[in-house]
């Protein structure tokens, strides 16, 4: 397993930072404000305020240093649904991502024209069939985009994983496949979804294949622009097998102290990655508690903003339901329209 | 004009839209060197590559999930499902993925996809071969379902279809691939959705059908028309877009309906055509809308299937029993 970065901040040896100070703050902002997320989501979806939240809890190191490899302009992400933080930073603006799980109208939620992120997938594993075929797509005709497609240990072993990483094989496709083995699929613990090693069925595939550890943010950038470099090269898929934590729960109907076992989540907590990229700046004399607080205080205000933003979102509308389901409409589906909002308008 | 059976007329729809819209690849499985299991896309490799002509790796979810994704890169896809059963394989791809993906997006995305799949059965193929499961695709609002059953109107529907800015399912029938010729238009001749067809006009009693199940009803009109019942034969073309006005007229017309389906009766999409029918014109109706239908068993071996599927006989039984109301 690569690992570039020590628990205290430091690098292992012979190690090297690809990132510079500017983008090790970029990066440590963006988990930062995951986090910030992840709390305030959960604390709105108690009050009923919010939909169904997944935190990103833990994973923060492997979803933004997987995402700063991409270049928003000509790439694309095909994600599940643990990686907010990848999509904000993309151009996916966060008020859009919180409004559209706090019921504002879906026009003033979906992903904005020109950014290149396509819709949260929860049918797992489906979302790698498609960014295969967007993939081979942006290279028949000659675009220079790579797809960064995120998915589970446990999305792994559904069919449409192995279908879509052999076609991309098989295409040479331009596709990042980031697997967040985070060993955790709801309470169904690693070792239940695979007796094998994650990484390794890329080599079966035909392409390359490496683990990191997930919870460093250096060494999985390290993996992912390498990565992101093949395949713009023309050198076909890479598969990257991202070794973190969840943190937290599944989602926010779950609890995990009905099947955790007794300090797992202790032991786990140690290898958070944002104290780890803490103390690698700290290493390297570009943080304090100072510097700590004032990103911070910007984060959480971003946050905010954020939530305001999304509360002020007009409501969904009735038609909501019918207006983008279809381009040209059956004259039957207009005509239930009319009926669904006729009786909308009786008292 | 040219004679042409239902894969010749296929087959050169296909390549009219490639000539037309460079964005238009077809893929699946054996569609390239091959040609196609039923040689549809014969010649398309050596006249468009193999970039535009792409044989597949044996997965159906990966035929139809990379084909939501190369539309979403901007290309028109065409892919082939070797047999309609065949797309069990696929159907997380198609009903939850391909059909939502506009409505996921709220219209960010659409997915321009047509999903070519040959259906039916009396042709004694192995299982899955056969099976007629084109309502499930119904019940899964966003994509469209063609259900052709002549040369002209394969071509002209895929047209549409290929054009459609939202994916199509295009049930082909197997037992007419090669029965028999007709004149097919050469140039850019569209059957539009949402059309129904009068495959023949009549005044006693009613016949609806869609793809090969057309074909038996004009066998039982003619046999009907012997006894001198004048039956008419409605061809519904498109499931989705249902042409309800066209199907309620006609049947208001006779009074009568039968409605002939290769599928299993229950909940198949007969049940919506007879529930149409009463809802939009119940008081033109003399008698009950009969269903002649597939029973609910799995399609069998087919040594069996001539038990299975609807035959003249049972369709002519039910236009008596209606006609005698």
């Amino acid at each position: 397993m690569r690992r570039l970065l020590q628990p205290d901040g430091s690098l292992v040896e012979g190690g090297c930072s690809r990132l510079g100070p500017e983008q090790l703050v970029e990066a440590l902002r963006w988990m930062l404000l995951s986090r910030l997320v992840d709390a305030r989501a959960t604390a709105l979806q108690r009050q009923g305020r919010f939909g169904t939240h997944s935190p990103v809890k833990g994973q923060e190191a492997s979803v933004v240093g997987s995402a700063m490899a991409l270049d928003p302009a000509v790439d694309w992400i095909a994600p599940s649904y643990r990686e907010l933080p990848a999509l904000v930073r993309h151009g996916y603006p966060l008020e859009r991502i919180l409004g559209r799980s706090m019921g504002r109208s879906p026009a003033a939620t979906r992903i904005p024209d020109g950014v290149n992120v396509l819709p949260n997938q929860v049918a797992l594993a489906t979302q790698l069939q498609h960014a295969v075929g967007l993939a081979w797509g942006l290279r028949l005709q000659g675009r220079p985009g790579v797809v960064m497609a995120y998915f589970g240990e446990g999305a792994a072993s559904e069919g449409d994983s192995h279908e879509a990483m052999n076609l991309a094989g098989v295409r040479r496709a331009p596709v990042v496949f980031l697997l967040m083995n985070n060993q955790w699929a709801i309470s169904t613990s690693r070792e239940v979804q695979s007796a094998g090693q994650f990484f390794r069925r890329a080599e079966g595939y035909g392409f390359a294949g490496v683990q990191v550890d997930g919870n460093d943010l250096l060494a999985v950038f390290e993996a992912a622009t390498d990565a992101v470099a093949r395949a713009r090269a023309g050198e076909g898929p890479t598969l990257i097998e991202c070794v973190t934590y969840r943190l937290s729960f599944h989602n926010t109907t779950d609890n995990p102290r009905r099947y955790l076992p007794p300090g797992w989540l202790e032991r786990a907590e140690c290898e958070d990655p944002i104290p780890r990229l803490e103390a690698h700046l700290a290493w390297l004399g570009l943080w304090d508690q100072g510097a700590r607080a004032a990103l911070e205080a910007e984060v959480a205000e971003e946050v905010e903003a954020a939530v305001q933003a999304a509360l002020a979102m007009p409501p969904s509308r009735p038609e909501d339901l019918f207006d983008q389901v279809y381009a040209l409409p059956p004259e039957r589906v207009r005509r239930q329209r009319q009926e669904l909002l006729q009786h909308v308008q009786e008292p | 004009m040219a004679e042409r059976n239902i894969v010749e007329a296929i087959r050169d729809g296909l390549a009219f839209e490639m000539e037309r819209d460079p964005r238009v690849l077809v893929l699946g499985l054996d569609v390239g060197r091959l040609g196609g299991v039923f040689r549809a896309t014969e010649g398309l490799l050596e006249r468009f590559g193999p970039d535009r002509v792409v044989d597949m790796p044996l997965a159906e979810g990966a035929i139809v999930g990379s084909s939501v994704g190369l539309a979403l890169s901007g290309l028109v896809p065409v892919a082939e499902i070797q047999f309609l059963g065949f797309t069990h394989q696929a159907f997380q791809q198609i009903g939850p993925q391909l059909a939502r993906y506009r409505a996921r997006s709220y219209g960010r995305f659409g997915c321009q996809v047509t999903i070519r799949a040959p259906s039916g059965g009396g042709v004694r193929t192995p299982e899955f071969h056969p099976d007629s499961i084109e309502a499930q695709f119904v019940q899964t609002p966003g994509i469209k379902v063609a259900c052709p059953a002549t040369p002209a109107d394969a071509r002209g529907l895929l047209l549409s279809a290929i054009r459609d800015p939202d994916p199509v399912l295009f049930v082909e029938p197997q037992r007419l691939y090669r029965q028999g010729r007709e004149e097919v238009p050469e140039g850019d001749v569209v059957v539009p959705f949402g059309r129904l067809r009068v495959a023949r006009p009549g005044t006693d009693v009613t016949l609806v059908a869609w793809s090969a199940a057309v074909e038996l009803c004009l066998r039982a009109a003619e046999r009907l028309a012997g006894e001198g019942i004048s039956a008419e034969v409605l061809d519904l073309r498109t499931l989705v877009p249902l042409d309800v006005e066209g199907l309620t007229a006609a049947v208001a017309r006779t009074g009568r309906a039968v409605v002939v389906q290769e599928a299993p009766l229950s909940a198949g999409f007969g049940a919506e055509v007879a529930a149409t029918l009463q809802e939009e014109c119940f008081f033109s109706l003399d008698a009950p809308v009969a269903r002649v239908a597939a029973w609910d068993v799995p399609y069998p071996a087919a040594s069996l299937e001539g038990w299975y599927l609807p035959t003249v006989r049972r369709v002519v039984g039910a236009a008596r029993r209606t006609v005698s109301v």
